[in-house]
């Protein structure tokens, strides 16, 4: 019974090429398939290309010259082993660059994030002149490293600057903002929240607009607080941007390097020597390049790390509509 | 919390616009510092104790600053930097989008899923090799060694796909019974019908190769091929400089920023908001 539909040659068919002849049916389905196949591939080919030239390959030539010497042209002079993990494994100036990076990111990040959270609730609240305050606020979004390095390092100076004198005006002393190796990272911090306040705040007002008022005007009508509808409504319905934000933010900070390079090099004593800055340093001043590769490993590891982490931990407690 | 009242109430009211003139002043200030240092001669400038504010409107040092620095090289150089990795990086991921949204080929989770990895890997990491390779090749202080290691990202991928998911599906298949095949398909239907996310993309990429510091302060080493980040950072280093120079050079270099930014704000907001917290 079945035989004979299989055999029946009268069975409708799609294409007349089909028709006369039963396997050229085959192949042509086979020929567009493989054509699609292969424009796949040619589609994504100017990224797949790029991707492996300057993302794959370096990174297996990073784990590569990690276990290296090389001489300052970055030619491998060398097989060093684990010499290179060794050696900064005992350095304290690695150990004092992973403590700078995490204190530069617990100073800027929470803060930042403060900050944005604050000033975007204060304007979504305010009706008139709201328009003047966002941006106001969102001009930072214009700065970039070098103009706002250069225009705090003026402010900074510690005998003509704007902030030594103002503070004198209100009867403090002068501080070293930038070469008193107590000040100096909280110097850069200060600067480096103002300088990126301006993202926190667009994304979250744009986040706090898009919330259901129905939501937040039933709670106040069932008589919650101000605070109580914060806390327990909308920072929850706020969490998937706060934890976009936490993210982004934490990576960037652990990137860190134009304005550690513009205001101190990493110093006073060290007090400002970002892992960033770290590997520029032994890479490209010192000519280092096997020891630089490491620590740019160090890196990749801790961020995939704290990554990973975030989405763990952090992530669970993330609210999405 | 009693204490605020009413929502507009005047005591609320009173603490909120006490709040916000408080903050913008302290968001203000240093522009603000900016803005009145570039009017002034330099010998105001250089003042102690400080002036505040400016005698009037004197335009002097910019003028200075535009002769006696590169000012206009640099800005120039960074927008051939931004624009061209701009373009590039649209094109090459509105192609790759295009791709895993609408062509079936073998493989296409797992080019995806490495396409996404590569958002893992943090830019630092790969730059030795980079900057070894890109020596190699003879591209230091050149355009190509600027612009072609950024000429594809992973997150303009993310967010394009992201979007042509949303394209109506029914335009595809109409297209493809009229006999449309995918080269046409994108440039006729999907790439004219992304312009607001393309946008988004676009002012994102362009902002970020305006502001990049560290790799143009690796390859460049030319005056001719400084970008303003590295430009501006070096007038710090020149002994004619007065105070004011330098800060006629920043406003100078912030002057396009700012003008982007009105025009850009509202499709980067809308871009990042879609592409990461929706995701």
């Amino acid at each position: 019974m079945n035989s004979s539909l299989y055999s029946d040659k009268s069975k409708p068919v799609l294409s007349p090429a089909s028709a006369a002849a039963p396997g050229s049916r085959i192949n042509a389905g086979m020929l567009r398939r493989m054509r699609e196949h292969l424009l796949g591939y040619l589609f994504l080919a100017p990224s797949v290309a790029i991707f492996i030239l300057f993302f794959f390959y370096p990174m297996a030539r990073s784990v590569y010259l990690s276990f290296q010497l090389t001489d300052p042209r970055g030619r491998v002079a060398a097989y060093a082993g684990w010499d290179n993990y060794s050696r900064m494994m005992e350095s304290s100036a690695f150990w004092n660059s992973l403590w700078i990076t995490v204190k530069f990111t617990l100073m800027t990040v929470p803060a930042g994030l403060i900050l944005g959270l604050l000033c975007a609730s204060l304007v979504h609240s305010a009706g008139k002149g709201s328009k003047l305050f966002r941006f106001i606020f969102s001009l930072p979004l214009a700065l970039s490293v070098g103009t706002a390095s250069i225009l705090w390092m003026i402010l900074y100076h510690p005998s003509l600057g704007m902030l030594n004198y103002l503070l004198g005006q209100i009867g403090f002393g002068q501080v070293q903002w930038l070469t008193d190796p107590g000040a100096a990272l909280d110097s850069v911090s200060l600067m480096t929240v103002w300088m990126n306040s301006g993202f926190p705040f667009v994304l979250l007002l744009a986040a706090i607009q898009g919330l259901d008022n129905d939501i937040m005007d039933s709670s106040r009508i069932d008589g919650a607080s101000m605070w109580r509808t914060f806390f327990s409504i909308k920072l929850p319905l706020l969490s998937p941007t706060l934890f976009f934000l936490a993210v982004v933010s934490i990576m960037s900070a652990f990137q860190s390097f134009g304005q550690i390079n513009i205001l101190t090099r990493g110093g006073p004593a060290g007090s400002t020597d970002v892992l960033v800055y770290s590997i520029y340093r032994e890479a490209f001043i010192n000519y280092q390049f096997g020891t630089g590769s490491a620590l740019a490993i160090v890196l990749f590891i801790l961020m995939l790390l704290l990554t990973t982490v975030q989405f763990l931990v952090l992530g669970k407690k993330v609210h999405y509509q | 919390m009693k204490a605020f009242g009413h929502p507009r109430s005047p005591y609320r009211l009173f603490s909120l616009y006490g709040l916000l003139v408080l903050l913008s002043l302290l968001v203000l200030a240093p522009l603000l510092y900016l803005l009145a240092q570039i009017f002034m001669t330099p010998d105001e400038a250089s003042q102690f104790p400080p002036k505040i504010l400016p005698s009037g409107l004197y335009v002097g040092e910019l003028k200075n600053a535009i002769d006696t620095v590169p000012i206009f090289g640099f800005i120039l150089n960074s927008f051939v930097l931004a624009v061209s990795i701009m373009v590039l990086q649209v094109l090459t991921a509105a192609l790759a989008a295009y791709a895993f949204v609408y062509i079936r080929f073998a493989g296409s989770r797992f080019w995806f899923a490495l396409f996404i990895s590569t958002m893992m890997i943090p830019w630092e990491v790969t730059i030795i090799p980079n900057y070894l390779t890109v020596k190699s090749w003879g591209w230091l202080d050149s355009f190509q060694g600027l612009i072609v290691p950024f000429a594809a990202s992973a997150f303009g991928v993310f967010l394009l796909r992201q979007f042509f998911m949303q394209l109506p599906r029914e335009l595809f298949e109409a297209a493809r019974i009229d006999g449309c095949g995918h080269f046409r398909h994108f440039l006729s239907i999907v790439l004219p019908l992304s312009g607001p996310a393309a946008a988004s993309l676009a002012v994102y990429v362009f902002l970020n190769g305006w502001n990049q510091y560290l790799w143009p302060l690796l390859v460049t080493s030319s005056d001719a091929m400084r970008t303003v980040q590295i430009g501006i950072a070096m007038l710090q280093f020149e002994e004619l400089t007065s105070w004011n120079l330098v800060l006629c050079g920043v406003a100078l270099v912030l002057v396009p920023s700012f003008v982007l930014l009105a025009l850009g704000l509202k499709p980067l907001v809308r871009g990042i908001t879609a592409g990461a917290v929706k995701g």
